[in-house]
């Protein structure tokens, strides 16, 4: 039996564009399903909005479970919601009790300009990805499995790192607005794997100075890592400061030749 | 990357390489915020050695004047007779100076970066699920901790501030002894002094864990330790340094 929360109070963030100038609005929900995930609880209300001729609240979503990386919102001062290792899609109403105020802001970032009230454009983590999160390699015919052997725990702590979605709530929740654990993400991926291996220094070097042109620099907060719907510790971003420190000196050799 | 792409397709000679812009090693490296935080990260550690080393040798005071006065005087004539009177402990200070401008600067346009970073603020309050106060605080209690590094130097080392400085002792060594008596019997420079000590611990709360993160130390072995260390460095310097103001109000340390 589902119960139902009643009287939820919420504080929108509204907003027509990039460059023009946003507020709050107040929006009352009388009655929710407690099974309603928090995105289907905005459905409602824009279902609602539009049937009083009213223009309904944007926000990102896709897959609407927790793989894409699509969703957003801050939520009670939050990215993604009062939970641990979920995305906003995959918070549900449950979490909260009735009469609860609740406020939603667009994530912030100078990289992450607003589209329109809680839609932001990520596409910054799109060019750090083009500087180098990829591997080079002949694509013809697929290769055998298992051609490369790969212990188990070097696999097992690659695909730790390769589970970020590149939703962009560590880059929100850093007070500094830093983009180090989505990149370090990136590059314990691929700089943990043999296939990565002829490229891991060229790669870190490029993604941390592309990283550096649009985002803030990490001072271990670790809110980061709270706030990842992954989980992604911040183990990996020690790695990425000690593969560019090597990087850095692997190309100074480079040029000395 | 598109230089490994383009290394990958052109001959093994390297050309692709050798077009980059020829920078010295650090600057190249500092030219960074990562870099940036290696210079954070290696200041820092000089300077956790001076606040260290500087707590412990000033622990020499419970010993009493002569030997805290004797302390100093093997401060000045370190390495005596390879170097002059005093130039060792000049060349130290200056290291120590260029180490605290150093970690300013990059304090400060990491700052000036993490602010652009993001220009409109939350509109309404956050909620830090891991941040401490001490890793929020840092401009902060850093700062107050250059305050209080510039009139701790014009009291005890320079005496502006101080009017025992210049006064010898019995041995007529300088009565460094009675210049920290001097200083801390006024309740209102005490305070301050208990104040930026602790402030100062909170700073390094934080720093002495970052700095592992900074440096790309990190190891599943360790890396439980890593906080333990912090919370330790910081609350042994914080005990130590205060208990010199409290010994001289409570007139353990005093003539
Ligand atoms: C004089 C004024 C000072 C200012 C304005 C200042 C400021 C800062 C700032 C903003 C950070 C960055 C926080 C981070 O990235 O984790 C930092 C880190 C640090 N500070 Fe200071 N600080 C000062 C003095 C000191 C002193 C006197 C010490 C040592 C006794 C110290 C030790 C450290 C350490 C160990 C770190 C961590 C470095 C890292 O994580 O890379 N600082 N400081
Ligand atoms: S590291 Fe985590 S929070 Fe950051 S983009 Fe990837 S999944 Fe999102
Ligand atoms: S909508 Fe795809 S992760 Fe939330």
């Amino acid at each position: 039996m589902s119960n139902k929360i009643k009287n939820l109070t919420l504080k929108i963030w509204r907003q027509l564009g990039p460059t023009t100038k946003g507020s709050f609005e107040t929006y009352k929900v009388a009655e929710i399903s407690d099974e309603a995930s928090f995105l289907e609880m905005l459905d409602y209300l824009n279902e609602r909005l539009i049937s009083e001729g009213k223009t309904a609240i944007v926000f990102d979503h896709d897959c609407r479970e927790g793989i894409c990386g699509t969703c957003s919102l801050m939520i009670n001062g939050q990215a993604h919601g009062p939970q641990q290792g979920g995305a906003t899609c995959q918070l549900h109403m449950r979490k909260f009790s009735d009469g609860d105020n609740i406020v939603i802001e667009p994530f912030r970032a100078a990289a992450f300009p607003i589209v329109r009230d809680l839609m932001v454009d990520r596409s910054k983590f799109d060019r750090i990805i083009e500087s180098g999160g990829f591997i080079t390699a002949p694509t013809g015919g697929a290769p055998d499995g298992n051609l490369i052997a790969i212990p188990k725990p070097v696999s097992d702590a690659a695909m730790d790192s390769a589970q970020c979605i590149g939703c962009g709530a560590c880059v929100a929740a850093c007070p500094n607005g830093a983009a180090s654990l989505f990149t370090a993400a990136k590059v314990a991926h691929l700089n943990r794997l043999p296939q990565g291996q002829p490229e891991r220094f060229k790669r870190v070097e490029s993604m941390v100075e592309t990283m550096d042109l649009y985002f803030g620099s990490c001072t271990n907060h670790g809110e980061c890592q709270g706030a990842c719907p992954k989980e992604i510790s911040v183990d990996v971003i020690a790695l990425l400061n000690k593969d560019y420190r090597k990087a850095k000196f692997a190309s100074r050799k480079d040029l000395a030749r | 990357m598109t230089q490994a792409t383009s290394s990958h397709r052109s001959p093994v000679t390297g050309t692709a390489v050798a077009s980059k812009r020829r920078r010295l090693f650090l600057l190249d490296l500092y030219s960074t915020a990562v870099g940036k935080k290696y210079v954070m990260a290696i200041t820092g550690i000089a300077l956790m050695g001076f606040v260290l080393t500087h707590m412990i040798g000033n622990l020499k005071m419970y010993l009493g004047a002569s030997e805290l006065n004797h302390y100093a005087r093997f401060l000045e004539e370190l390495f005596y007779p390879i170097a002059p009177h005093g130039v060792a402990l000049w060349i130290l200070r200056g290291g120590l100076l260029a180490m605290l401008v150093l970690h300013l600067h990059a304090a400060y346009s990491l700052t000036v970066l993490n602010r652009r970073a993001r220009p409109v603020k939350y509109q309404s309050a956050r909620d830090f699920q891991i941040a401490t106060f001490a890793s929020r605080t840092m401009r902060w209690s850093g700062m107050i901790a250059l305050a209080f590094i510039t009139w701790h130097l014009l009291d005890l080392t320079f005496g502006v501030v101080n009017e025992n400085v210049g006064a010898k002792d019995a041995e007529g060594l300088k009565d460094v002894y009675g210049n920290v008596v001097f200083s801390l019997q006024r309740v209102p420079v005490a305070i301050f002094y208990v104040i930026a000590n602790v402030l100062l611990g909170i700073h390094l709360f934080h720093g002495a864990w970052s700095i592992f993160q900074s440096l790309g130390w990190n190891n599943p072995r360790f890396n439980k330790l890593r906080r333990s260390f912090a919370t330790a460095f910081a609350a042994i310097i914080v005990i130590g340094n205060v208990s010199f103001p409290v010994a001289v109000l409570a007139g353990v340390v005093g003539n």
